[in-house]
């Protein structure tokens, strides 16, 4: 199978979500060896997904989450006990949040794996985005319920999260480990 | 140490969270700052996503917090409770978009036949992202994101900013899976066009 320019742009969102089949798959990965204008999109995108997806951007004015609890304490039915407790809350938010890398992502860990009961992702495309946690160690489809909500998240690629030691998440990785367990 | 599972079905994180939920509906009020704390953050950043002002986002940011909090028994178990609270704020976000806005004209893009396809512009090599301070980085990315047409941003905050997946983000906004689809290839390509370093966009290349 052989795929054109066009072609690639059009379906290089899906391949970025390792949502295209696999014979498509190899096509375009097979275009964008050849093809500079490729994968200059290819990376391109990458990238916008990489520095959009990195939660530690996420930044709130300063005391947004004192006035945010303050708000709610008006509104809640009588109820003063948590006064001590927003403040706490309050403080720790506003406390500035680790250095910002946009070019590597922080703490490179080596390649060995984080869980005892890794598996190898050689059946999940190298290109997809995933979804990583900082202090978690499973790579994600984005949405997988069994993301870590409460830490920061980020988005690289698979290959790159194999490399930095995360494992596939058995669930929402499941249809591409398949193809490959032995 | 392996992830943590209270059952075959749900993850810990997700179990203590539907127990949180279920004391604050039973009258334990005070847990609801323990409830939405984690998710603070992406509601701020939703808001200013779509509204592109910080006034008006940490305006409406608080008011999504309260109407959830004044309809948490309204919240059913079968969605997520970050989805639902993300839904809440994309609304009040349209809500007060529309009454401010009511005859700006929409950017070029929101016009274009969506079905068409999307060329690339720029073909630079881009193999790095040229490290800056976070301030500077953080100011361009919202500029290029306030250019994009607002249907466009809309999908793209919500799945490759607040990381949904496309089934929820085609039930918080009231679209088909398939135009999340459309519209987030546009978004994502067209952001890379505002910011590759070829047309003099954002960045400059470092040292090329």
């Amino acid at each position: 199978m052989v795929v054109s320019c066009e072609e690639v742009w059009r379906e290089i969102s899906n391949y970025l979500d390792g949502e295209v089949e696999p014979t498509l798959r190899v096509a375009i990965q097979e275009h964008i060896r050849g093809c500079k204008r490729c994968t200059a999109v290819l990376d391109g995108t990458r990238n916008v997904l990489q520095l959009y997806g990195d939660e530690r951007m996420l930044e709130v004015p300063l005391g947004f989450s004192q006035r945010l609890h303050q708000r709610l304490g008006e509104n809640m039915p009588g109820n003063r006990r948590s006064f001590l407790g927003w403040m706490v809350a309050a403080a720790a938010a506003c406390l500035v949040v680790g250095s910002f890398e946009v070019a590597r992502s922080s703490a490179f860990r080596g390649p060995q794996l984080r869980s005892e009961h890794a598996q190898p992702g050689t059946g999940v495309p190298p290109d997809m985005m995933v979804v990583v946690s900082e202090g978690g160690k499973l790579f994600h489809a984005a949405g997988c319920p069994f993301i870590h909500k409460k830490t920061k998240l980020r988005m690289i690629t698979a290959a790159e999260a194999s490399r930095q030691g995360y494992s596939p998440c058995v669930r929402c990785m499941k249809k591409y480990l398949v193809a490959t367990a032995s | 140490m392996p992830e943590r599972v209270t059952s075959l079905e749900r993850p810990a994180d997700q179990f203590n969270e539907e127990m949180l939920i279920r004391r604050v509906r039973d009258g334990e009020h005070e847990l609801f700052y323990d409830l939405i704390r984690p998710y603070e953050r992406r509601v701020y950043a939703a808001a200013l996503a779509i509204l592109r002002n910080e006034a008006d986002a940490e305006d409406v940011a608080q008011e999504a917090v309260l109407k959830a909090f004044k309809h948490i028994r309204q919240f059913r178990a079968e969605s997520r409770f970050s989805t639902w609270l993300i839904q809440i704020t994309v609304n009040e976000a349209r809500m007060r978009r529309r009454k401010a806005h009511a005859n700006i004209m929409e950017p070029i893009a929101d016009r274009q036949d969506e079905e068409g396809n999307y060329t690339p512009r720029d073909f630079a090599d881009w193999r790095e992202i040229p490290s800056e301070e976070r301030n500077e980085v953080r100011q361009r990315l919202a500029e290029a994101l306030a250019e994009l047409g607002q249907i466009y941003r809309e999908v793209f905050v919500l799945r490759d900013m607040q990381h949904l997946s496309i089934e929820e983000t085609a039930k918080a906004l009231g679209i088909s899976t398939a135009s999340v689809k459309t519209r987030l290839l546009r978004a994502r390509l067209m952001l890379r066009d505002l910011l590759a370093p070829g047309l003099g966009g954002a960045w400059s290349m470092t040292g090329k």
